[in-house]
């Protein structure tokens, strides 16, 4: 297993979000986590990240490293980009310098360049756009600079909490289609979303989070088939 | 006009000092959110030590150079340790408490400071009088007219202006082109995302610290060889910057520079043209006026509430 999640409970004061969630992600796979609004989906990415703090349970990268207690910026030197839910491009910064951010960790800038060369193919508006602020780029090209943002930090796990979050369905598909390209390069994937039918359409397999607890793990395709799923995910 | 032409040169050597002490509140303003009252007190504490590095280092007679370049450089390595200690040691503790909280740290800080310099451990109550390292003396004379119309301009001023601008040359490399100045501006916006960016948060904060208190440090050691030393020095230059930092627009880094520069030039104005009584109430008068008529600055950025 690259990263195994087990029993991990987290709290915001008295409100528990995480009630004992196990997850496992293997090298190589596209793994979709699904759930309503307040389910706990953003809670599990921002404590797998580092930046909450769980109450029990433990989060482990390739079967050894216990990641509760490492700094976020230490998880990054770990190998794991996450991708914010909102994007959370720096707004007064430009493109090129997002990127460059990304990277941080990564002294040599002849590296650097090179996957900013590698992000560029993956993402061409960003090519053009990368002296422009980011604050000023559409929602769709925010999208794909967050994405390449954490694609700079060369990572072996990618967190993507809500790629699809207001965009059109024409971008949402683009996205979508570069995510499963990221993947087949050899980045394994932590997907969360909403948007359950795109999500599951693109994972090899999910999880369905319902208020801090998991209620059901299969395949992707059996839980596009699962009559639960459809009633509350997928619109009947 | 050869008056006015001295007051402006007068204005712009005192706004350079200004503008130096501005920088730092304004970059910590930009990280933290925070105003550091201590500020003022870790400029006083750059002329304290350039006091001792002098008096050190006096029976070796050095060239002036060689003096200046030691005295300038441990007051200012001294100046940074100090900033990473108030950091450190008052507000990281308080990092998620109420700003209420912080800001009357700040003050104890500076009261803490200032009670430090009076005792002869470190520095003692009464003023003293830099040892004479440079002496002052007037390097351009321009005869304008006749021979009562002179405007001079002398190497204190000089060194004022050389080092204020240099060192914002310095600053803005670093800020705009290396990667320590990236991870400051993206600290800046916001924590969170900038810790999932692999930056080491907390080192963004102290080398903030250490910036701005080194170029604290190189303000009060000019204020220092050009008046004298005292522990309360501090006071009046750190509102006055604090002032100009707001008035550039509290956050912006030209801004800070610009803001210390305009208020020294308004400040020289008012002791030549009205009276010198005024000369300390105008900065005042000059922070209510920005506050309620464009409490943004002069360059006031984009302000995002920070998480
Ligand atoms: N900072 C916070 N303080 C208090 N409660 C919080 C905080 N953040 C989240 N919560 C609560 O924790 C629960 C889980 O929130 P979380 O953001 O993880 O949900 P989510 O599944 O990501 O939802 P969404 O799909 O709307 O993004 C919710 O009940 C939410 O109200
Ligand atoms: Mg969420």
């Amino acid at each position: 297993m690259l990263l195994s999640v087990n029993n991990l409970e987290v709290s915001y004061g008295a409100i528990a979000a995480l009630q004992g969630v196990s997850v496992s992600i293997d090298r190589g796979e596209i793994v979709a986590l699904i759930g309503a609004n307040g389910a706990g989906k953003t809670t599990l990415l921002r404590t797998i990240s580092g930046l909450l703090k769980a109450k029990g349970g433990s989060v482990l990268w390739e079967g050894k490293k216990e990641l509760r207690g490492l700094a976020a910026h230490e998880v990054v030197g770990l190998g794991i980009s996450h991708v914010p839910e909102g994007r959370q491009i720096f707004p007064h910064l430009s493109a090129r310098e997002n990127l460059m951010l990304g990277g941080y960790q990564e002294r040599s800038n002849g590296v650097l360049r090179e996957r900013m060369e590698r992000v560029f193919g993956l993402f061409p508006v960003l090519a053009e756009r990368s002296e422009q602020r980011g604050g000023t780029l559409s929602g769709g090209e925010q999208q794909m600079l967050a994405i390449g943002r954490a694609m700079m930090g060369r990572p072996r796990l990618l967190l993507l909490d809500e790629p699809s979050l207001g965009l059109a369905p024409l971008v949402v598909r683009k996205i979508f289609q570069i995510i499963r390209e990221i993947n087949a390069e050899g980045t394994t994937i932590f997907l969360v979303e909403q948007n359950a039918h795109m999500a599951l359409t693109v994972a090899h397999r999910g999880y369905v989070l319902q208020t801090g607890r998991v209620m059901l793990t299969d395949t992707a395709s059996e839980l596009l088939e699962h009559s639960d799923v459809k009633k509350a995910y997928l619109g009947g | 006009m050869d008056y006015l032409t001295q007051q402006l040169i007068n204005g712009l050597s005192i706004g350079a000092t200004y503008a130096l002490i501005a920088l730092g509140y304004t970059m910590v303003y930009g990280v933290l959110r925070l105003i550091n009252f201590a500020h003022g007190e870790v400029y006083m504490m750059g002329a304290v030590v350039a006091y001792w590095i002098a008096i050190g280092i006096a029976p070796w007679g050095w060239p002036v150079w060689g003096a200046l370049a030691v005295i300038f450089g441990g007051a200012m390595g001294a100046c940074a340790v100090l900033g990473f200690a108030i950091e450190f040691f008052a507000y990281r503790p308080l990092r998620n408490k109420p700003r209420l909280v912080v800001l009357i740290t700040a003050i104890g800080v500076s009261l803490l400071l200032q009670n430090l310099a009076q005792t002869r451990y470190v520095f003692g109550p009464t003023p003293e009088a830099f040892p004479a390292v440079i002496e002052a003396k007037t390097v351009v004379r321009w005869t304008m007219g006749g021979p009562d119309n002179v405007v001079t301009v002398s190497n204190l001023d000089l060194l004022s202006l050389g080092l204020s601008l240099g060192l914002m040359g310095v600053l803005a490399w670093v800020v705009l082109r290396t990667r320590q100045g990236l991870a400051l501006r993206a600290v800046s916006y916001r924590f969170d995302t900038s810790s999932l960016m692999g930056i080491n948060t907390n080192r963004t904060i102290s080398f903030t610290f250490m910036l701005g208190s080194a170029l604290a440090a190189v303000a009060g050691v000019v204020d220092a060889i050009r008046y004298d030393v005292r522990p309360l020095m501090g006071l009046m230059p750190g509102l006055k910057a604090f002032v100009a930092a707001v008035l550039g627009g509290i956050g912006s880094i030209p801004g800070a520079f610009v803001g210390g520069l305009v208020i020294g030039l308004i400040e020289t104005l008012v002791k030549g043209y009205l009276s010198s009584a005024y000369s300390d109430a105008v900065a005042f008068v000059v922070l209510i006026v920005i506050l309620l008529v464009r409490p943004s600055g002069i360059l006031g950025r984009y302000e995002a509430e920070k998480l």
